[in-house]
């Protein structure tokens, strides 16, 4: 199968701390990734290269077949532990705003059913109108996330999502993305909760020190070294 | 190339020297202001060596932003910050000939008003390079190098029409001049020019040794190996 | 282009709504607005005469001062949660929340002035001696020239230290040909002794060429990381 994500040699620096120091690594469609490794390991950085939020310092990506990343990124779906949602409007509102962004606009009441379709797809209730700002963390992780699905992105970038959520969330969530993952779906997932995702991910990325320093299926992982 | 850092060193010096001798000494003094007119042989040649580095200014950022090369991007910096000294000079030997030969420090005529926000919107530039992130530095300096550009045409017109509107002194005065004064206005401007050159490539080296070092550092940091403690991903 | 048009209205109408909702923000200026209406008349104190000569500088003066108040929170709900990055990682023209920012700082703003304006008036007994219909135009004008490099620098100013005194330190320098056709066009019009019309052209010349300067480079900021 085409790997659908390819990264090549990637360094990242921001002054002198090297964020990402090459890292090479072929990913293939349908797949679940899990991105694991200590604080300062490069994993967000990781992240936020193929998202097209910073530009490498040396190396290259190349996604769904283009170096352009921008091209593509009507495909994308990135989450991150903010929660890029406005505190001041609620689900609804924030839905139907960033569905904008992606010019979806097959007609008003399509787009209506899309956000309330995204928010029940991740158990809440569209008809709230508690603003977002009042939410559980639990809630605005996957508020977050359902933003993140609007445009019915190829791949999905998600950077700590189950951090500070309660546990009947995370499960969710990761429910959610085995059937996300069946429909096609090329996800990344940056966590320190490894074993939420044991038996779900088909493949663990174990980065320190700004490297990939194993692959592995399941969460044994050798000693660095 | 090496060697032409001296070469330049030692034209410069005996350019100045020259130069201020003929200012001082060979040329004329003027009928009605006196020897006070002599700062005229360095208020002007400052002025047009800050507006030559600052055009140059200009011309380095746009490179910058088309190529985004990191040379243009130094001498961006070099000349703005040579060219700030220079208007510097030009703003205060402004007012010290002014008071005594005219009785004021300081009117809003055309030259003055547009040296001086030509100083303002480039100190604010220096501030900008020294307050942004290292990282994007270069870029949003390119960008304000754009706007200030854009400005100065504007700048001019409305100074220009402030000044029909409501006439006021000007310092500096028309009048023809002694062919030994434009003489040592010449001498004065090309000496001025040569250490402006002179400055900006020590500045320009120190910029390449100083960037040289931080790559450098930043090779051994991304070569060896580090601990985990480091910063959060 | 409808896609910009439409994602500007839509942008410009989600922070109005906000900024309805809430009102702390607008209450908070207004007030502001106030107070220095009321310190300049304080400690400028002339006769009828002079007062109209003067007016012109007072009056943007202090329009001046509200207008960076005004700007310096025209990104905070965006800094909020992370907001620009999921703006960044999508296909939306960066252009669209440009204009969206500065049109809804161009109504900001106005709303300012037309607090001020009238206490400006009762507190200086100024009148019109000239052809008063042009004072909306330069007001307009002038308006449009402090808020779209206001903007572009509030943008530029996230990516600095002291981002609160960086916007006025570039945003100053820049507005001064701005400013003097503003203190001039408002004083020719009240003394009715010169014709306000160059400064009118020269206002709407800055404003053009500002305008179309930021569009163009407004990309390049966000970008910015």
């Amino acid at each position: 199968m085409l790997p659908v994500v390819v990264v090549t040699d990637l360094v990242k620096q921001f002054g002198r701390f090297a964020a990402l120091r090459g890292v090479s690594a072929e990913f293939t469609p349908s797949r679940l990734y899990a991105i694991l490794g200590d604080n300062g390991a490069g994993k967000t950085t990781l992240l936020r290269a193929l998202a097209g939020l910073t530009v490498a310092t040396r190396g290259s990506i190349s996604m769904l077949g283009t170096t352009d990343l921008h091209s593509v990124c009507g495909q994308l779906g990135y989450m991150a532990h903010p929660s890029l949602l406005y505190d001041e409007m609620n689900g609804m509102e924030n839905l139907r705003y960033f569905a904008r962004l992606y010019a979806i606009s097959d007609g008003a009441q399509n787009n209506e059913d899309r956000c309330a379709g995204v928010i029940r797809a991740v158990k809440l209730d569209p008809s709230l109108t508690r603003p977002v700002g009042q939410y559980s963390q639990g809630m605005r992780q996957r508020m977050s996330l359902a933003r993140a699905l609007l445009n019915d992105p190829k791949i999905l970038l998600l950077d700590e999502p189950f951090s500070n959520v309660d546990l009947r969330s995370a499960r969710e969530m990761v429910s959610l993305l085995i059937g996300l993952r069946e429909a096609g779906k090329t996800i990344f997932v940056v966590t320190h909760q490894a074993s939420l995702l044991e038996g779900t991910a088909d493949e663990f990325v174990w980065m320190e020190a700004g490297k990939i320093v194993s692959r592995t299926r399941d969460l044994q992982h050798q000693e660095s070294r | 190339m090496k060697r032409a850092f001296p070469i330049l060193a030692v034209l410069t010096g005996v350019l100045l020297s020259y130069a201020m001798y003929q200012a001082l000494v060979v040329a004329p003094t003027e009928q009605t202001m006196g020897d006070v007119q002599r700062i005229f042989y360095y208020h002007v040649p400052s002025a047009w060596t800050a507006f030559i580095l600052f055009a140059i200014n200009f011309v380095a950022s746009i490179v910058y932003l088309i190529q985004r090369n990191a040379k243009a991007d130094m001498l961006a910096l070099v000349t703005a910050e040579v060219g700030v000294v220079f208007c510097t000079v030009n703003l205060v030997t402004g007012p010290i000939w002014a008071r005594p030969v005219w009785g004021i420090w300081w009117t809003w005529d055309l030259r003055l008003t547009l040296t001086l926000v030509l100083w303002l919107i480039y100190v604010s530039y220096i501030v900008l390079r020294r307050f942004s992130s290292s990282g994007q530095t270069p870029l949003l300096a390119a960008v304000l190098a754009v706007f200030g550009a854009l400005d100065v045409p504007l700048v001019y017109f409305s100074i220009w029409f402030f000044r029909t509107q409501h006439p006021q002194p000007v310092i500096g005065g028309g009048g023809s001049l002694d062919p030994r004064m434009w003489h040592a206005l010449w001498i004065n401007w090309l000496a001025f020019s040569c250490f402006a050159a002179l400055v900006c490539w020590s500045r320009f080296r120190l910029e390449v040794l100083r960037r040289d070092l931080d790559e450098t550092l930043a090779l051994e940091a991304l070569l060896e190996p580090r601990s985990s403690k480091a910063r959060s991903s | 282009m409808s896609g910009v048009a439409g994602l500007t209205r839509a942008t410009l109408a989600k922070d109005l709504r906000l900024e309805w909702r809430s009102k702390d923000a607008i209450n908070s200026m207004l007030f502001f607005s106030l107070l220095v209406v009321v310190i300049f008349s304080f400690s400028f104190d002339p006769t009828a005469e002079e007062s109209r000569r003067i007016a012109g500088g007072l009056v943007w003066v202090a329009f001046l001062f509200a207008a960076v108040v005004a700007l310096n929170q025209t990104w905070a709900r965006e800094m909020r949660n992370q907001v620009l990055d999921a703006y960044r990682v999508s296909p939306a023209p960066p252009n669209a929340l440009f204009l969206a920012k500065v049109i809804g700082n161009f109504i900001f703003v106005t709303i300012l002035q037309a607090l001020m304006t009238p206490l400006f008036i009762v507190f200086y007994n100024l009148r019109a001696l000239g052809p008063a219909y042009q004072l909306p135009i330069v007001a307009a004008l002038g308006t449009w020239a402090l808020v779209v490099n206001g903007t572009f620098f509030a943008a530029m100013s996230l990516r600095t230290r002291s981002r609160e005194i960086m916007l006025p330190l570039l945003l100053f320098p820049i507005s001064i040909p701005a400013l003097l056709a503003m203190v001039e066009a408002t004083g020719a019009i009240l003394t009715g002794e010169f014709s306000a019309k160059f400064w009118i052209v020269l206002l709407a010349a800055y404003d053009v060429v500002f305008t179309i300067a930021s569009l163009f480079l407004f990309g390049l900021v966000l970008q910015a990381e």
